[in-house]
């Protein structure tokens, strides 16, 4: 059996409204500790108001080579901005 | 600084054209200022070093505890220990966070804390050295983390993103401590006859070991060029060293504190100063674990972690009892 503690990742919400977001990452034998660490590693001057933890295991990453099949066919659909239009000013703001 | 005379493999720093097209495209993204992540493609080279470097850094995070936390039950006020604790488990959580950072390309944390155990990884040189009166405390802070500032501000801007985002929060939470540490030696400089001799006995005795944190000069080293144009390190250590000094003079004349140091002279042709060269065969006998607080430094960090092992172990199979209790409810 392996003996270090398994990697967790940590997601903090800032504020109320904001997402949780990725701070980084931790050891922990479980989610509670996990939770516990997360608080002392992550949120010592208030950084948070809520901590979500996931074992790192269970992420699922896109491919970074892949990275130009995915993300590619975005870039030309300059369509999709709302400046792509050109509105008169006489229209008012839209 | 603190990653001292980090290694890189490197024989030369290789033109364009004698890189590999993957290597090539590699050094572009870093030339154009782009950050490599930890599933990037990148040279064994590059990975390397990073792990030495940051590895390094993390175990002098953790490390520098020892001669801070040596204070904590004796600090002078119920707020200075407070304070106190609060600067050291600070440095606890930089350690870790580095160590996350150096993980992520693929060695793990327990190799990492056997290689530093066994002696095949280094912590900076300053750690070495013993806090012997409270005005110490104020020392470590002023300069060993004012030297830190030096070279982990520029680090920010280091190519590799977990680096990068570790140093982000890092020197964030930075400034208070050298600010903690001024404000001990404003205090004792400001008091008795006793404490302002013991502020400038401690200046005295930690000046050119914080001028050693950068490491000696690396103007023609290969491996400083090599991190250099990997964006692993960012200014030479003659720079830092320079800037270190220039800021410092005039926080220690503010103290009314003499930098021990006869040489010291402003020179206006270059806009900084002039200075003395800390005694670098000192250095060298530090980093090869003579210093005076070397062995004593590694024996409490193998006991802590020989202590916790249990711990370790008890928490690891109580989560798996807990898992398996679950697994056989559903």
């Amino acid at each position: 059996m392996k003996k270090e503690w398994p990697l967790w990742e940590v997601f903090i919400r800032g504020q109320h409204g904001l997402n949780h977001r990725h701070v980084g990452s931790l050891h922990a034998p479980d989610a509670e500790m996990a939770i516990k660490n997360a608080r002392d590693v992550y949120t010592r001057r208030k950084e948070g108001i809520s901590i979500w933890v996931i074992p790192s295991a269970q992420i699922t990453a896109s491919d970074p080579g892949a990275k130009d099949a995915l993300f590619e066919p975005s870039v030309d659909k300059i369509y999709r901005h709302p400046s792509f239009y050109d509105i008169p000013d006489e229209v008012g703001k839209m | 600084m603190y990653a001292q005379m980090v290694k890189t493999d490197a024989n030369k720093v290789r033109d364009l054209s004698e890189m590999t097209e993957e290597e090539r495209a590699f050094q572009a993204r870093i030339d154009r200022g782009e950050k490599i992540e930890p599933t990037d493609w990148m040279p064994e080279g590059y990975r390397k070093t990073l792990i030495r470097q940051i590895g390094q850094h993390a175990h002098s995070e953790i490390v520098g505890q020892l001669p801070e936390g040596n204070w904590i039950t004796r600090a002078p006020t119920l707020e200075r220990k407070a304070i106190l604790l609060a600067k050291v488990q600070d440095e606890a959580g930089h350690g870790l966070y580095l160590y996350c950072a150096a993980e992520t390309l693929g060695v793990s944390r327990d190799e990492l804390i056997e290689l530093l155990h066994a002696g095949k990884m280094k912590y900076s040189s300053i750690f070495n050295y013993p806090t012997l009166t409270w005005a110490d405390i104020g020392a470590v802070g002023w300069l060993v983390d004012g030297a830190a500032i030096m070279n982990q501000v520029p680090l920010q801007r280091t190519s590799f993103g977990p680096y990068s985002r570790a140093m982000i929060r890092i020197c964030k939470e930075e400034s208070f401590h050298q600010r903690q540490g001024y404000d001990i030696m404003m205090k004792m400089a400001n008091g008795t006859a006793e404490q302002r001799r013991m502020a400038q006995d401690a200046l005295d005795r930690l000046w050119y070991p914080s001028l050693m944190m950068f490491g000696p000069s690396d103007k023609d080293s290969v491996h400083s060029a090599q991190s250099m144009a990997w964006k692993i390190k960012i200014n030479t250590n003659d720079e830092l060293r320079q800037k270190f000094v220039d800021q410092t003079v005039s926080q220690a004349e503010y103290l009314g504190l003499t930098i021990p140091d006869e040489n010291l002279s402003w020179n206006d042709e270059k806009g900084g100063y002039d200075f003395s060269e800390p005694d670098w065969s000192e250095f060298f006998e530090v980093l090869s674990g003579n210093g005076p607080c070397n062995r004593e430094r590694m024996e409490a960090r193998v006991k802590a972690w020989e202590e916790g092992s249990w711990v370790r172990d008890a928490l690891m199979a109580h989560a798996n009892k807990k898992e398996a209790a679950k697994t056989a409810a559903e």
